[in-house]
């Protein structure tokens, strides 16, 4: 059940994102469209790791090896959400610089004003 | 307004994508074959109580120096594009930050600090390890620059800190190939008992490598982003 939610939440955020990232003009806008359907693609990860009534992948003496494998969830996605996070936060970064030296060339945030690639 | 309908067309189009696979998704009811696996097998393999850490260090480790590499590489990127006619120190002189903010984070930010230390190190028996680790690291260098922009951060130390790091990562790994099994093998140092700070072979040590190499590199970022204010 908590899984479905999170999946449908996940969907939802992307969709949030990409409408915004769509319809915005001004840049900074975007990126921040972006980072909520890069949390949406990391909730659907994490959500479809997740297993009912069992536990997080770490072993102790509650979850004795023995009892592993009937006791966690699957810890694989959540090393992957890990990996995206870390990349999320690099594009971002990314983005964030190259959207600062354009507003230095231009002295203008409105993505319509930079036409010299359009055709 | 053909474009907002445009744009809407394609959302609908990808709803329904989503809205078919969340209904059709059914959660497993047992481990697939790779998860079963990892919670069969990690404690003898390597020791480490957090699966997803042993996944990340030791079985993905070739996967993750990649990843550090593409955080590198950000960084580096961000500095250059940064850099390149920003005039530091220019502009009008900012208002001083507020009380609160100035007391708080000259508590908090040791506090930060050590939280972060504390988070990667133990990366093998808690929730967390060197990424988020790093991250934490990082936010208190961003209080400190919070408190006051114009804050000059040695950026040869960040590199000194960053580039050591990923040597000593880099140098574990390859001592992994001459003295045990393979690349990145953390059977170096004895797997000792689990759940005890010093056990599963040398991913504490490869983790505290990426934690600093992580704080740095987003230190960095954040620094050179800082240094743009007021340019």
């Amino acid at each position: 059940m908590i899984a479905t939610i999170a999946i449908a939440a996940g969907f939802g955020l992307i969709l949030i994102g990409l409408y915004g990232a769509l319809t915005n003009r001004n840049m900074l806008r975007m990126i921040v469209a972006f980072t909520v359907a890069n949390t949406g693609v990391n909730l659907v990860l994490v959500a479809v790791g997740h297993m009912f009534g069992r536990t997080a992948p770490i072993l102790d003496s509650v979850v004795p090896v023995s009892e592993a494998a009937s006791r966690i969830i699957d810890p694989v996605p959540q090393a992957l959400v890990l990996t995206a996070i870390v990349i999320g936060l690099g594009v971002t970064a990314l983005m964030l610089a190259y959207v600062y030296r354009l507003y230095q060339t231009k002295h203008t945030l409105d993505i319509a004003k930079y036409s010299e690639l359009k055709w | 307004m053909i474009k907002r309908f445009t744009v809407l067309l394609l959302l609908a189009g990808l709803a329904t994508i989503f809205v078919s696979l969340a209904l059709g998704y059914v959660p497993d009811s047992s481990l697939n074959y790779s998860a079963l696996y990892y919670a069969d097998n990690t404690v003898s393999d390597t020791g480490a109580a957090n699966i997803v850490t042993a996944i990340i260090v030791t079985y993905r480790g070739l996967d993750t120096l990649g990843e550090v590499t593409v955080l590198f590489l950000t960084a580096a990127i961000v500095g250059l594009v940064l850099k390149r006619g920003a005039k530091a120190g220019k502009g009008k002189p900012m208002l001083a930050s507020g009380e609160l903010l100035c007391t708080g984070s000259g508590l908090l930010v040791p506090l930060i600090l050590l939280l972060g230390v504390y988070v990667f190190v133990n990366g093998h028996l808690t929730p967390g390890g060197g990424f988020q680790g790093g991250a934490i690291l990082a936010s208190g260098i961003m209080l400190v620059l919070l408190t006051n922009p114009m804050r000059h951060f040695s950026h040869r130390l960040i590199a000194v800190i960053e580039s050591v790091s990923g040597l000593a990562f880099i140098t574990v790994g390859i001592l992994g190939i001459i003295l045990a099994a393979g690349f990145l093998d953390n059977s170096l140092l004895p797997k000792g008992t689990l759940g005890e700070l010093f056990s599963a072979g040398t991913i504490p040590v490869v983790y505290s490598f990426i934690g600093l190499k992580v704080g740095a590199e987003f230190s960095s970022m954040l620094v050179n982003l800082s240094e743009t204010e007021g340019s």
